[in-house]
């Protein structure tokens, strides 16, 4: 059971090696698994630099996600005007898309590394935001009567009940703005590298892909897709483990 | 202790949860507000610990309004903190009023301790039973030594071996701790095993229809003394009479 994945993957790669082979595709149009290997062992420092860049990005916008979605969730539960003040930005914020005010953030935004990071973090920010809101509110009706039963002030009663109720919450937001701030960072490094900023996994495929060097586009994409699932399984990991050290999970 | 002064409470949307509501509490006095759902009585507890506003008369309390820990709060569920241990849990009202930890823990474990859960102080809720839960969350209540004591069905959810128990075990903490008890329930047996005093109220709106004294001895035993079935059947019989 647990060897099913790796199997099940092992079969779909080697069928897809076979097929490559008996109908003699060209590699320029789908190269086979073991010319992707190839290309990644050609080159395999510059591909995992620009890896390294790419997920910089990711955890930096991943970083300030989660501190502003969380400050901003706060200061909504602590006050009704805020609450008023922020819900409609945060949500036009949320159904912008990204690759639409790309291009005028890059150009606001002088520094390009500075560019890409708040990119992705106003993709990664609205599940943080929201999650992290609705944690803060997830408290039953009885737990506030009993705080306000015992006098508690409002900075007692965030300290002591909405914050630690929200956590979970927090948690699952960071999980999933995980993958969104890495889809993000490639987006966003997509438009700069149209514009000459050649930093990152997205530039290198789109190198590749004007050099019709398909091996090496694949190769970067399995890089990606691996860093992907690894940042989101290791989000996971590191929520559950949170949880149960606090015996809530 | 408290005068309930023709008190009445209509909810948004015109619902009359109470009308011309009143009623006597008195020091050590055990008061079971018995009635089906939508009487009231969850209502005038809330009233009583001043969750919630009459919308007419009052509440007239005997040397000065209660200040946070004069009323302790059982809710229908334990309401723990999940992610706090069954000490830090009852912890929590003290900390509130901004005791130190140091200082509260001598009152925490003789809470604990008084309602049986000595050993279980660094347990979390998730470990305990539904049982065990509901002992802390009475800890909880009783660990400002608080003249009212408030329930609101306390052991309703619980399994009927360990409700009993916990009956048992409240009318103990009820002598020693020399506290008021107001409970709310919907179930007959259990306002005559526990109360001194037990009032019935009927729905629509919510209000007080008739009040019967129990002079059964307030231990264990008394659920097979005949006197109590007995008093089972003057209730019913009551109540019966009030609904009619």
């Amino acid at each position: 059971m647990k060897w099913a994945p790796a199997l099940f993957g092992l079969l779909a790669l080697a069928l897809w090696q076979a097929a490559v082979w008996i109908e003699h595709v060209p590699v320029y149009v789908l190269p086979g698994p073991l010319a992707i290997v190839g290309a990644f062992a050609a080159d395999p420092v510059g591909l995992l630099t620009a890896l390294a860049s790419t997920l910089l990005v990711t955890f930096a916008a991943l970083f300030v996600a989660a501190v502003l979605g969380g400050a901003m969730a706060v200061a909504m539960s602590a006050s009704r005007l805020a609450q008023a003040a922020i819900q409609p930005w945060a949500v036009a914020l949320q159904v912008t898309p990204l690759p639409a005010i790309a291009p005028l953030i890059i150009i606001w935004v002088g520094d390009p590394f500075v560019a890409l990071v708040v990119c992705a973090t106003i993709v990664a920010f609205f599940p943080l935001f929201a999650n992290t809101a609705s944690g803060l509110a997830s408290a039953p009706p009885e737990l506030d009567d009993l705080f306000r039963l015992y006098g508690a002030r409002r900075w007692q009663t965030m300290a002591l009940l909405r914050l630690p109720a929200a956590l979970p919450y927090f948690l699952s937001g960071l999980r999933i703005s995980g993958g969104l701030a890495l889809v993000g960072a490639v987006v966003a490094e997509l438009v700069a590298g149209s514009g000459g900023f050649a930093s990152g996994l997205a530039y290198r495929i789109l190198e590749a892909s004007f050099r019709l060097e398909m091996p090496r586009m694949f190769a970067a994409l399995v890089l990606l897709a691996i860093a992907g699932i690894v940042l989101n399984f290791g989000l996971g990991a590191v929520g559950r483990m949170i949880l149960r050290r606090r015996g809530v999970a | 202790m408290l005068t309930v002064n023709t008190v009445g409470r209509v909810f948004p949307g015109g619902i009359e949860a109470l009308r011309d509501t009143s009623l006597r509490m008195d020091e050590t006095d055990f008061i079971a507000l018995l009635g089906p759902s939508g009487c009231g009585k969850s209502t005038l507890l809330r009233l009583i610990a001043g969750l919630d506003q009459p919308d007419s008369g009052r509440l007239d309390w005997d040397g000065g309004a209660p200040v946070p820990g004069d009323i302790g709060f059982v809710f229908q569920d334990a309401t723990l903190l999940p992610w706090s241990t069954a000490e830090d849990n009852v912890f929590l009202p003290l900390r509130l009023r901004g005791m130190t930890r140091a200082e509260a823990m001598p009152l925490v474990h003789a809470a604990l301790h008084r309602v049986g859960l000595a050993g279980f102080e660094t347990a979390r809720p998730r470990a305990l039973s539904g049982g065990m839960r509901m002992r802390v969350s009475i800890a909880r209540a009783l660990v400002t030594k608080p003249r009212l004591l408030l329930m609101d069905e306390p052991f309703a959810a619980l399994d009927e071996f360990t409700r009993h128990k916990l009956q048992a075990d409240l009318l103990e903490v009820w002598k020693q701790a020399g506290c008021t008890v107001v409970f709310v329930t919907h179930s007959i047996y259990e306002a005559a095993f526990l109360a001194r005093r037990i009032v019935l109220m009927t729905p629509r709106p919510g209000k007080i229809a008739a009040e019967i004294a129990s002079s059964l001895q307030p231990v264990a035993e008394t659920r097979l003394d005949p006197a109590y079935a007995a008093l089972v059947t003057e209730i019913s019989r009551a109540m019966a009479a009030a609904l009619a």
